[in-house]
């Protein structure tokens, strides 16, 4: 299964539609790194908020992404966790550590174009 | 009592087993008064019942010798088991307690034996032919009586519980994007689960950005509870929040070092009004405070 992968403005959105296998996970992350330079994207944005689960291979290949991103000159987004799934990822230690969060699309657009965030290459902060 | 094991040759000892049950009914209800004024004065003896006055007592005592005697008499139980559950509710609220319920039906159940010894020591055959009557339907009704006391103190304690986990964590919102959670007691596993629950499900529901979480009246909380928390302040990361903890009391404060908890993750100020602050601070709020209509000294 494929992940869209929409260009908007300076921004890339990822939406996952129904749940990854590791190789489609692998895909996206290909995928979304060589895109960003391609298109000198500053932020991308990844929405799972379909997801009823996510694994530690999910967790692992997202902060992936986002340390690729970074060191590519970007910054990158994990929105729409559920309530459910969050709990159970931190049950199991997967507290995704170092990438930024947010509620939802619209909070992750409103954290990458946050004023003050001079350029991609800024130091990560938490959202807020 | 025998339903139908042979119903043919045991019929004669049914049938006698019944008739004496009626006998000693007759008696009872003969000795009615006396009997029930013996039992209450035992009562008062045993300092059972000390919630109720005299008159109260009495009154119960009637009623539930009454009961008492007509289960005998029928041998069904269902009366009485609604008397007990309905004297239950009663007393109770009362502070009316399960040693004392079982105490005065077991001194009731002495009172009829010993007034049966009493009216049969001649006849030692007869007395053990009454008793054989007796016993097992007395039995029975102290254990429904005792059960019915219990079951009702059961029900209560279940819906006592079920309004403090109703009133236990309440989500508030005090400014848009900012929730406080103010927590109040013991917080055991069952309640730490519903709290991540709340506290997540609000976020989403209100879109907060910060939460500001007080736990300046819980008492103390074990390992098991602390990272329990620590976990809900790490998920409400993954929704995009950040858990600001505030009120950690000194013994708080040692549980969570002495199990080693990651600092770096938890967000804390020492009470809910620096939290409030610090919160309104991350949201980018500016508080400032206007003289001219500060309420005039009266």
């Amino acid at each position: 299964m494929q992940v869209p992968i929409l260009k908007q403005g300076p921004y890339l959105i990822a939406t996952v539609q129904s749940a990854l296998t590791d190789e489609d996970l692998k895909e996206l992350r290909n995928v979304l790194v060589e895109r960003v330079g391609l298109l000198r994207s500053r932020g991308v944005i990844v929405d799972v908020t379909a997801l009823d689960v996510i694994d530690s291979f999910a967790t692992r290949t997202l902060r992936d992404v986002a340390h690729m991103i970074r060191l590519r000159g970007a910054e990158t987004v994990i929105v729409g966790i559920q309530p459910e799934v969050a709990f159970s990822m931190v049950k199991l230690g997967l507290t995704l550590e170092g990438v930024a969060t947010s509620l939802d699309l619209e909070e992750g657009l409103a954290y990458l174009g946050r004023p003050g965030r001079a350029s991609g290459r800024e130091g990560r902060r938490d959202p807020g | 009592m025998s339903n139908g094991q042979g119903q043919a040759t045991v019929e004669p000892r049914v049938e006698s087993t019944a008739s004496r049950l009626r006998e000693l009914v007759a008696h009872l209800r003969q000795q009615r008064a006396q009997l029930r004024e013996e039992w209450a004065r035992l009562i008062t003896e045993a300092q059972l019942l000390t919630a109720m006055t005299k008159e109260e007592i009495f009154a119960e005592a009637t009623s539930v010798y009454d009961n008492y005697v007509e289960a005998l008499e029928t041998g069904t139980y269902e009366a009485l088991q609604a008397y007990a559950r309905n004297l239950s509710e009663r007393i109770i609220p009362r502070g009316v307690e399960t040693h004392e319920v079982v105490g005065i039906v077991l001194l009731l159940r002495d009172v009829l034996a010993r007034s049966l010894f009493a009216k049969y020591h001649e006849d030692f055959t007869k007395l053990n032919r009454i008793l054989d009557a007796y016993e097992p339907a007395a039995n029975r009704i102290a254990i429904t009586v005792a059960v019915g006391f219990v079951q009702e103190r059961e029900r209560i304690i279940r819906e006592q519980q079920e309004a403090i986990r109703e009133l236990s964590t309440p989500v508030l919102q005090v400014r848009e994007r900012l929730l406080i959670l103010p927590i109040i007691g013991v917080i055991d596993p069952q309640r730490a689960r519903q709290l991540t629950e709340q506290l997540l499900r609000g976020i989403r529901t209100n879109r907060a950005k910060v939460v500001v979480l007080d736990i300046t009246g819980v008492p103390y909380i074990d390992s098991p509870v602390a990272n329990h928390l620590v976990q809900t302040v790490e998920a409400a990361r993954l929704l995009g929040a950040i858990v600001i903890v505030t009120g950690l009391s000194p013994e708080i404060a040692q549980t969570l070092v002495n199990i080693g908890v990651d600092l770096g993750k938890m967000n804390t100020v020492g009470d809910l009004q620096g939290g409030i602050e610090e919160a309104e601070r991350l949201l980018g709020y500016k508080v400032v405070l206007m003289r001219e209509s500060a309420p005039e000294p009266a």
